[in-house]
């Protein structure tokens, strides 16, 4: 049976008509036209497909969508606001944290959400905080050292 | 004799007529100056082992400077992570004298780019670098020559500086490139040999640049084949056996009634479900049921080397110096060992995807491929159609390591759209890929070394089974040495393939592991044995870089443990010093410190290159710790990332690379060649570090555990 289920998807309340089993991850890119999050393994194993449910990072490849009812979910696309990118993002540029990019928005969502709960982690804290995402084109030191970075700027604009 | 330099290329045929198609594929183009030339008119690559010589004759566009002054270049060279969208822009803005972020790169595009037959080898710095060069050089005197016209002086009053032309001594008069090119269509073939810069004169080439496609990477914008959504657009998903070469007996798909809207495609082994709705193609698929006739199961990753050994009995040889039992009478000690390395997936997190459709009788697709124009050849073949009514398009590739050569995804998708009459989307599953990989083939290597009373090499016998010679010519010096290749390619239990320096990773692991023994049995130190031993200036070179960067005489810190390794790739000498630490009650393997030392010529992206290397040298920390395929004949037991580990965040070490200073010299490889000394390194360390000498990849901490009990 098909049925509508709402949520908010970066910042706009979206409704979907489905049957409720699909997974969050399948709706986000099939129905809603988000490509940014990936597929990867379809098992939460590698973590390409992580987003921001109500501000912790998830597999969205293991949420059926009709548990994010009523939530607030972000992917790499709400991420920048009124184009200026996410300290996250430009971090990550400027480290060139990334190769082929498949990784990269999980990599971001995760480091987003570890960030979210914790604005001054340790280098061992990412690591950890970190371990299950996989990157194959082998940018691990980058993309701590981006997320240390962006945990700087990030609590200078809280300051501020 | 080759030109050793990009500076001593030189042409020929350089002003060929310009034949009607050629017009027609022009047209596509549009206004703007535009250097075209077919790669045959570039000597040096006539040699250009990857492309037959017809290939070399096609004629292509290189680049084309539009009116608004940006400057589309183009390539049949792909995009997979390794950074040439960067690397290409900064040779063409160095010749053209425009600023790298001025370049759009145009790549893969069967109809736009010229024609190569892969990206793979590590040969696109290498081969497509002097090409660019070329075409921007004349590109650039083009518009010299529009600008000397305009302002009425000789071409050598002028100068440019980025985009922009000067009239020397009087800056005031000025125009840009853009306001040259508008209203103008100009094709330009080559007519005389371009003036390259020299290296004393670069801008822009040894500088170093993040990569130009970051920002579409963050942001989610960057489209890879699963990203493409087209209108009525369906979802396939194939049904598999559950063994590798399994054939098609029946196929019961009465339980497709269940599912509304789904339709079942046949086209002999290949059957497959497609929907509007991913999952519910999916789950239909589930529900088709195949009998199977499965093949025998011959092997599996423990059998597999004793295999291999008993069923390939045919060699060639590939270097023989001296003789061997001459060398063995010299010898005062021989060392005797056999090394194993098993199947390694390439596991790029994109798993191999088509998006497709057919509009009239032309087929579109978007592929995850090394090899555009190779897939639209297979693609042609497939449905008898000509070359020109298959067109690839530009897309990015979210890893491919070798494993996106071979496109059975884009053959399937292809023919689900042509049965179905729907535009079609492909993306095998991670357990797909698990089984479709070309994996990199189990390897066995039988060596025999031989050392004299002065820790002098007077023995190699170097028997390599299935990974090939890539990288084995012997940098030591040893009189009396013979390497022979065993293979055959049909005894697999499954597909296998190239893999990041194809076999060079266990041809490397089990010559540095040795060297390092028979150092050890000699009781000379690891580094004074090899650099008393090498016979190559660049590889002691690079190895005493190393090994200063290193800090070879260290002190070690209680568990820890360096090791060296050494090895040739792409034109390339590496050499890799690892350090890492043994917990000796549990085998684990904590990597520390890994320091990279290579001489690959000119880097054209010092940034790129080092990014390359780590990237090489963290897949390799998987290879070398952890990856291993396991099987039974054709069932593969590695699914998943559960079961296949690959290198992590938590076993990532400080990796440092430095590189030789090498201006003036051509570029060599980047991609592949720091991943092959990984293995030895890390093997090597773990001895140094707890004794522990593990003949097998990965070093896994039972492997470890083990050799330590039989000491």
């Amino acid at each position: 049976m098909k049925q509508s289920i709402s949520f908010k998807l970066n910042h706009e309340l979206v409704s979907v008509n489905v049957n409720g089993e699909e997974s969050l991850l399948t709706v986000i890119r099939t129905y809603l036209d988000k490509t940014g999050t990936k597929y990867g393994c379809g098992l939460g194993d590698c973590g390409a497909c992580t987003i921001l449910i109500d501000n912790k990072p998830q597999r969205s490849c293991m949420i059926l969508v009709e548990d994010v009812a009523g939530k607030e979910i972000l992917t790499i696309e709400g991420l920048s606001s009124n184009g200026s990118l996410h300290p996250i993002q430009k971090s990550f540029i400027a480290h060139d944290a990334l190769q082929c990019g498949f990784c990269t928005p999980g990599m971001i969502m995760n480091a987003y959400g570890l960030l979210i709960g914790d604005p001054n982690p340790t280098r061992e804290k990412i690591i950890s905080g970190m371990e299950e995402n996989l990157c194959r084109c082998g940018s691990y030191n980058r993309i701590v050292d981006a997320i240390q970075t962006a945990a700087k700027e990030m609590n200078k604009k809280i300051k501020l | 004799m080759k030109p050793d330099k990009i500076t001593e290329l030189h042409f020929d045929h350089v002003d060929k007529p310009i034949s009607s198609d050629r017009r027609n594929f022009l047209k596509k183009l549009g206004g703007g100056i535009i250097v075209v030339f077919s790669i045959g008119e570039l000597s040096l690559l006539k040699s250009w082992g990857q492309n037959t010589s017809e290939d070399l004759l096609n004629f292509n566009a290189y680049l084309r400077v539009k009116e608004d002054g940006r400057v589309d270049c183009y390539t049949g060279k792909i995009e997979m992570g390794q950074g040439v969208t960067t690397s290409l822009a900064q040779v063409l803005a160095e010749e053209l004298e425009v600023s790298v972020y001025s370049i759009d790169m145009i790549m893969g595009d069967t109809e736009l780019c010229p024609y190569d037959a892969g990206t793979w080898g590590s040969l696109t710095t290498r081969f497509t670098d002097p090409v660019l060069r070329a075409a921007a050089a004349e590109a650039r005197e083009i518009l010299i020559d529009l600008a000397a016209e305009h302002f009425g002086v000789s071409d050598e009053m002028l100068d440019v500086i980025n985009g922009t032309v000067f009239v020397k001594n009087d800056p005031s008069k000025n125009i840009t490139y853009a306001a040259l090119t508008k209203g103008k269509k100009i094709v330009q073939t080559l007519t005389k040999k371009p003036e390259l810069k020299k290296p004393k004169d670069f801008k822009i080439i040894g500088k170093p640049v993040i990569s130009l496609d970051a920002e579409a990477k963050v942001t989610g914008t960057a489209k890879y084949s699963g990203d493409i959504k087209l209108p009525g657009m369906v979802y396939a998903t194939v049904v598999r056996p559950k063994v590798f070469g399994s054939k098609k007996l029946q196929v019961d798909s009465s339980k497709l009634s269940e599912f509304e809207g789904v339709e079942l495609v046949e086209d002999g082994n290949l059957v497959a479900v497609v929907h509007q709705d991913p999952e519910i193609a999916n789950k239909a698929a589930n529900k088709v049921k195949i009998t199977w006739e499965e093949p025998v199961a011959k092997a599996d990753n423990e059998t597999i080397f004793q295999f291999l050994d008993k069923n390939i009995k045919e060699n060639k040889v590939f270097e023989e110096e001296g003789n061997l039992k001459a060398g063995r009478d010299v010898s005062e000690t021989l060392i005797e060992a056999n090394y194993f390395d098993g199947y390694k997936a390439h596991a790029s997190i994109e798993t191999h995807s088509a998006t497709c459709y057919f509009q009239d009788d032309k087929l579109t697709m978007w592929a995850s491929s090394q090899t555009p124009f190779g897939t639209r050849e297979q693609l042609a073949k497939t449905f008898d159609m000509p070359l020109e009514k298959v067109h690839l398009k530009q897309i990015f590739i979210g890893g491919g390591f070798g494993g996106k050569i071979y496109n059975q995804q884009a053959i399937e998708a292809a023919k689900i759209a042509k049965f179905s009459s729907k535009p079609v989307q492909l993306v095998w599953s991670r357990r797909e890929e698990f089984m479709y990989d070309r994996f990199r083939t189990a390897a066995l290597i039988k060596t025999v070394s031989g050392v004299d009373s002065n820790g002098k090499l007077k023995l190699w016998e170097f028997d390599i089974y299935c990974a090939g010679t890539r990288g084995t010519k012997l940098f030591y010096g040893i009189p009396n040495n013979r390497t022979r290749i065993f293979n055959d390619d049909n005894v697999h239990p499954f597909g296998t393939g190239a893999w990041r320096a194809p076999g060079n990773n266990s041809t490397t692991f089990a010559r540095e592991s040795h060297i390092e023994t028979t150092a050890f049995a000699t009781g000379i130190d690891a580094l004074e044995f090899r650099l008393d031993n090498l016979k190559n200036e660049n590889m002691s070179a690079t190895l005493k870089l190393a090994a200063e960067t290193f800090g070879w005489e260290r002190k070690k810190q209680e568990g820890h443990g360096y090791g060296i390794a050494l090895g040739e790739d792409a034109g390339t000498t590496v050499a890799i010093i690892a350090e890492v630490h043994v917990d000796r009650t549990t085998g684990k393997v904590q990597p520390i410190r890994v320091v990279c030392a290579q001489d690959m010529g000119q880097l054209v992206n010092p940034h790129g290159a080092k990014l390359q290397t780590e990237g090489g040298i963290t897949m390799g920390l998987g290879y070398a710790l952890y990856e291993d395929i396991a099987f039974n004949g054709g069932r593969m037991e590695s699914r998943n990332f559960k079961n296949y580990e690959i290198a992590r965040f938590s076993n990532t070490p400080k990796i440092e690379c430095v590189f030789i200073d090498n201006m003036d010299s051509k570029p060599q490889g980047g991609g592949e060649p720091a991943i092959i000394c990984v293995g030895g390194a890390i093997a090597n360390a773990v001895f140094d570090a707890c004794g522990a000498r593990v003949n097998r990849m990965p070093v896994t901490p039972q492997r470890i555990l083990e050799a330590l009990r039989h000491g």
